[in-house]
């Protein structure tokens, strides 16, 4: 397991520091994760010690976000204020950007497979 | 002999300030909330990541501790988010040859996607009357936490209102995503992941792989892809939009 975790912590650290050296707006997380899809498919397939610990992170992957999604306890105040129209508009917008991605996505792809 | 209330007294007075009390407190709460999401039959608003965080919120406030007290003890857990985000690469490897089949359709759903997100939530701000410092921080709102509040930031919006809504709109997205794509009609797996990482990010992707590893390799692909094009055209769009 700590094998495993080295190898996803050194892709992550890799992605941080490239992400700082060469000054691009991604986040070191991503970088890493496209560095790691790169040694992957150099290696063409993944080593079993990284899969299982990276399996093991996936499977909780919602948990992770339940720190951070706890600090909308701090957004009591401006709640009161624009509560209302904040909450509408994240709904709405949410909701129009979902359905028109994947509705744009289904389009493209059905159009493909007939033509 | 010891008084037992005091005795009570400094054995909870230690276990408020041991840093694992939050690590083991979020992780039952989170497991418990697992476990009704799927006694539930998967039903949206039992989402565990909502649930988790409200009955959380009100632990908290119950027991008058700060958010900054709680994320003392929970932020070994919010740091394994980076190696989770590098293991996305599994399944995003393992559906390589779905991307490299749907490369332009996946390229232009994802330019609608991440300009409707931005665009949607710049007007219905303004519709709504959302001040200019709140719709800056809104307008970034469908990427992962560390690119919208820098995003935020340099653009003049409040990167801590940021934060907070960037998971509110994934927890929407996680919540109400999949029965929003049922009710139109998309079905495909690889469609509805890519739909939840473009307009909810990493909670949205954690919801796909909850469904299969297909959605979420998708969802893993579309919020990286969707973080690097909203930096490069948020300011542009900004530049351009009447009233800011």
């Amino acid at each position: 397991m700590l094998y495993g975790l080295t190898v996803i912590c050194a892709f992550l650290l890799a992605g941080e520091l490239l992400s700082r050296l060469a000054g691009v707006p991604v986040p070191g997380a991503v970088l890493g994760m496209l560095l790691f899809t790169g040694w992957t498919m150099w290696r063409k397939d993944i080593e079993p010690r990284v899969a299982r610990v990276g399996a093991g992170l996936l499977r909780y992957l919602p948990l992770l976000f339940v720190p951070a999604g706890v600090g909308l306890i701090e957004l009591g105040p401006r709640l009161a204020q624009e509560g209302v129209a904040m909450i509408a508009v994240l709904v709405l917008s949410t909701a129009i950007t979902l359905g028109v991605t994947a509705l744009t996505l289904q389009w493209l792809l059905r159009r493909r497979s007939r033509g | 002999m010891v008084d037992p209330a005091a005795h009570w007294h400094e054995a909870t007075g230690w276990l408020r300030a041991y840093p694992g009390l939050w690590l083991v407190v979020t992780g039952a709460v989170f497991l418990l909330a697992d476990k009704l999401f799927r006694a539930g039959g998967r039903f949206a608003l039992l989402n565990p990541v909502l649930l988790s965080i409200l009955a959380l919120i009100a632990i908290l406030h119950g027991f008058g501790v700060s958010y900054a007290d709680y994320f003392a003890g929970a932020q070994m857990i919010h740091l394994l988010l980076g190696p989770a985000t590098v293991a996305l690469a599994m399944p995003l490897y393992l559906n390589l040859h779905h991307v490299r089949a749907w490369l332009v359709p996946l390229t232009l759903a994802l330019a609608v996607g991440c300009v409707v997100g931005m665009v949607s939530a710049l007007a219905l701000g303004q519709l709504f009357g959302l001040s200019p410092a709140t719709l800056l921080s809104f307008a970034p709102k469908s990427v992962t936490t560390p690119i919208a509040m820098a995003l935020a930031a340099h653009q003049g919006g409040i990167p801590a209102l940021t934060a907070n809504v960037v998971i509110l709109t994934g927890v929407l997205g996680a919540v109400a995503g999949l029965p929003l794509m049922r009710w139109l009609k998309v079905d495909d797996p690889m469609v509805q992941g890519f739909a939840l990482g473009v307009a909810a990010h990493g909670i949205g992707t954690a919801r796909a792989l909850q469904e299969s590893e297909t959605a979420g390799a998708f969802g893993g692909l579309a919020m990286g892809l969707n973080a690097v094009l909203t930096s490069l055209l948020l300011p542009l769009i900004l530049a351009f939009w009447p009233g800011l």
